[in-house]
């Protein structure tokens, strides 16, 4: 894998959703895994793919793309489960493939164009570009806070 | 977490230990209450509050060696023949006992201690005694040189100062224990003008010497008001670790004592020095007795209950966390074997393979390991049966009522956890039970009971669950009131026909309560509906049996642990699921016989001649639309708390087997009706179904589906 460092605070890893990418705070993710098949559970939002067995413990897995409103597709064996850890909360989030890890500097980040009301406002917490390609970072503290709100 | 102190260790046990004598205590005071003339009963219940004395004293915890002295002291009375016990004395000494916990505990937690209280049940103890507690008072002395201030009034009860001459020769194991001669020739040097010379004649030379081995005795010349068995007293703990010889001065006090009790004592010490029996002789109160007792053995703190070391159960204390996570492992172990068992099968192995046959021996094992590892989470329902007796005692002390508890099947094991949690909704039960169950006294003798109320707490295993029932012998559930305040708070319609079953559940629903006024003792706003959340947050259930006149029984139906489940695992659209095997009472396949259509969306299932409403897992659970034709289908007969039953369709059942219950609680999504997941054989999770909370969602779909058709209509 490549490395870009420059003065470099933060790591980031990225990966790729529907021809997008992503890219999330490496520090918040715990593990990477191959795509299993979840349980699903009754009557969850649809977004929620179910639980599955990680070593012992449930583990709640969500579409990634689903969650962000990108359209529904078919999973391959190349999917993966990216297992994040929040705030003691385990979730796993499945993304399409994950592509690189990426070392930028506070520089290199800038901040989203004000969002229009209706879409998606604060999930994305930066814009970065790494070889012209455009690279959206996560804020998982949105991703996964507002599925415990709207689960209770 | 602190870096570990030593001293707040040992305080930590001494409260466990303390537990265990509160114990021992509200046990032999139960004893006591059936037969008050058992000496040997007094004992026990003497030494256990003896011995947290001693304890106490030890840490300087002032208003519980207060309170338990006086409490001993009247004990040491009954236990002498001097005062008859009777039936209020011994309520005193209950009251006592519950006071005594309370001060255990908020020394425990360094919360404020309730010393009125105290005080009001000192006055009574004390009132049992006529004219003698100040002279008791010199005792509190025995525990005083222990940290405690010294300035106590002790000593004057007994003004003429006297010579004694104290010889005091450690033994290695008074070492070994832990205790330390300086201090208590400290203690004895408090006591008066005290000249201590050591005496090192036994010292060998240096090659000779056995660093462990202790060769020291010292001999002190006190002059003091105290007498030899009050300086006896200071050596108490060290009982059997040393010789001690105590000479001149006036007699030992108390020579009413039996000389049998110093038997034990003497026996031991004689060959360490014959003499030693005479400085023995009984410390009032303070030295226990020790009768070669097994009891003896368990109530004293000090180690010195050596007199009957083999009778004692031998006990280990394990940190609960420890066993916490061998319950995991063994729960990971049972997934294990699962999917060995799972590979080995798909591996096409003949089953009389050596492999096939060695797994048969590694369930059979494992099945072994996992109950016995539940077997150390098991408790008998002891404590929190004793829990509820004081419970009864408070609550009918508060109304006025004359209530006993009558308690069976303590010995009954159920998992620690389960035990804890039950508390609350337990207490709840009780206090109802006294309250609104019973009748006041001037009612029970019109209605030609006993003026004395009954509530019976009684724990059973049945069937794989524990069934622990609270029944009063009460007037029973006055059901055209219970109606009535359920029409008047609107919680059901005016005109509702209900059955007497349905009556007596409306006490479960929320914002419901029976008592005309809100007393403080029930009625704080939590109802039954709190009691049967917190009794099905525990996979159980509650039931109400009542009739007039005679009385109510709540009946709570547990499963024996929260760990492990034995489970029907079967296929619904695709996805297996687990429902608890218990609630199965009944499989059977659907054939053009047995199945009718009542209307659409309502099938029935004709069992025996009744019709069962049939609902189907995979609809309830959104896995798949209704279906056309439910022939061959595969349903469960599901029993339901209320006695009903309902049947559930499902495509095929798979195996019966023994789960691990992994819990869905740190998952942020909880949907409705499971309760729970499993890890099955093939590393899948399945989830395992609440059937009753199922039923009860298809029958409000149901039900919101009528509706939505009836507005259509309109």
């Amino acid at each position: 894998m490549s490395e870009h460092v420059k003065n470099a605070p933060v790591e980031l890893l990225t990966f790729r959703l529907s021809d997008q990418e992503y890219s999330l705070d490496i520090m918040s993710v715990r593990e990477i895994r191959g795509w299993t098949k979840t349980t699903p559970l009754p009557h969850a939002p649809s977004h929620m793919k179910g639980v599955i067995n990680l070593r012992g413990t449930v583990l709640p897995v969500m579409d990634l793309a689903e969650r962000l409103g990108l359209p529904p597709r078919e999973h391959s064996d190349r999917n993966v489960i990216i297992v994040v850890k929040h705030d003691d909360l385990m979730t796993g989030l499945l993304v399409d493939a994950v592509s690189d890890i990426v070392a930028l500097g506070d520089d290199d980040l800038q901040p989203p164009p004000e969002s229009t009301p209706g879409t998606q406002p604060a999930v994305i917490k930066a814009l970065t570009l790494l070889d012209d390609r455009m690279i959206r970072v996560l804020d998982l503290a949105v991703v996964v806070a507002n599925e415990t709100s709207e689960a209770a | 977490m602190t870096t570990p102190d030593p001293m707040a260790e040992i305080r930590a046990s001494f409260f466990i230990e303390c537990e265990e004598l509160l114990e021992a205590l509200q046990d032999g005071l139960e004893q006591l209450a059936d037969d008050a003339s058992d000496i040997e009963t007094i004992n026990v219940v003497f030494r256990a509050v003896h011995s947290i004395k001693g304890g106490a004293g030890a840490f300087g915890l002032e208003a519980l060696v207060r309170f338990a002295h006086r409490y001993e002291t009247v004990m040491d009375a009954v236990r002498s023949g001097q005062i008859a016990p009777d039936d209020a004395m011994i309520k005193l000494f209950f009251r006592c006992a519950d006071h005594l916990s309370d001060l255990v505990r908020g020394s425990r937690d360094e919360t404020e201690l309730p010393t009125a209280v105290g005080e009001a049940l000192l006055g009574e103890l004390d009132s049992y005694l006529g004219g003698t507690p100040a002279e008791e008072t010199e005792e509190d002395i025995d525990f005083q040189p222990m940290g405690l201030s010294l300035d106590l009034p002790g000593i004057n009860s007994a003004p003429t100062a006297n010579t004694l001459q104290v010889t005091f020769s450690p033994q290695t194991e008074l070492y070994a224990t832990g205790n330390e001669p300086f201090k208590l020739l400290g203690n004895l040097a408090a006591l008066g003008a005290c000249t201590i010379t050591l005496d090192a004649s036994a010292l060998p030379s240096l090659e000779a010497l056995e660093p462990e081995n202790c060769y020291l005795s010292w001999t002190a010349e006190l002059e003091s008001a105290a007498d030899a068995a009050e300086v006896a007293s200071i050596f108490e703990f060290v009982d059997g670790l040393c010789a001690l010889d105590i000479s001149g001065g006036a007699a030992p006090g108390f020579p009413d004592l039996p000389p049998l009790d110093d038997i034990p004592l003497g026996a031991e010490l004689d060959d360490v020095e014959a003499e030693a029996p005479v400085a023995k002789a009984e410390a009032p109160s303070a030295a226990p007795a020790q009768p070669p007792t097994p009891a003896g053995a368990m109530a004293d703190p000090s180690g010195t209950g050596k007199a009957a070391p083999s009778a004692a159960k031998s006990v280990v204390r394990v940190d609960l966390d420890r066993i916490e996570r061998l319950v995991n492992l063994v729960g990971e172990l049972v997934i294990n074997q699962a999917m060995l068992s799972q590979s080995l099968e798909q591996a096409g192995l003949s089953p009389h393979s050596d492999a096939m046959n060695g797994l048969e021996e590694f369930q059979r094992l494992t099945r072994d390991i996992q109950d016995s590892v539940m077997m150390i989470r098991a408790q008998p329902v002891k404590s929190l049966f004793q829990r509820m007796s004081r419970i009864v005692r408070e609550a009918s002390a508060a109304v006025g009522k004359d209530v006993v508890l009558s308690p069976e099947g303590e010995t009954t094991e159920v998992d620690k956890t389960v035990i804890e949690r039950l508390a609350d909704p337990l207490t709840h039960m009780i206090r109802n039970a006294v309250d609104h169950g019973l009748e006041d006294t001037e009612t029970r003798r019109a209605a030609g009971k006993s003026a004395k109320g009954t509530v019976r707490l009684t724990a059973a295993h049945r069937s794989g669950r524990v069934v622990i029932e609270v029944s009063d012998d009460g007037g029973g559930i006055n059901r055209p009131k219970v109606q009535q305040i359920a029409i008047d708070k609107g919680l059901i319609p005016a005109d509702a026909p209900l059955s007497d079953t349905e009556i007596d559940n409306l006490l479960f629903l929320p914002g419901f309560s029976t008592a005309s006024e809100v007393s403080d003792l029930s009625g704080r706003g939590v109802g039954m509906d709190v009691v049967r959340t917190a009794i099905q947050a525990l996979g159980g259930r509650i039931t109400i049996a009542s009739e007039p006149g005679i009385g109510t029984t709540f009946s709570i139906s547990l499963p024996l642990t929260l760990a492990v489940l034995d489970g029907m695992v079967v296929k619904v659209a695709g996805e297996t699921l687990v429902l608890p095997l218990n609630l199965v009472v009944e499989t059977l396949t659907i054939d053009e016989t047995n199945i009718d259509h009542v209307r659409p969306g309502l099938n029935v299932v004709r069992v025996r001649g009744s019709f069962v409403p049939l609902s189907d897992l995979g609809v309830v659970l959104g896995y798949r639309p209704h279906l056309e034709d439910y022939i061959d289908r595969v349903v469960l007969l599901i029993a339901l708390e209320d006695g009903n039953r309902a049947a559930l369709v499902v495509d095929e059942i798979d195996d019966q087997r023994q789960v691990v219950i992994k819990g869905l609680d740190e998952s942020f999504y909880r949907a409705p009706g499971i309760a729970a997941a499993t890890i099955l054989g093939d590393g899948q999770i399945a989830l395992i179904l609440d059937p009753s909370d199922i039923i009860s969602q298809a029958q409000s779909h149901e039900h919101s589906a009528i509706t939505a058709r009836k507005e259509i209509a309109v």
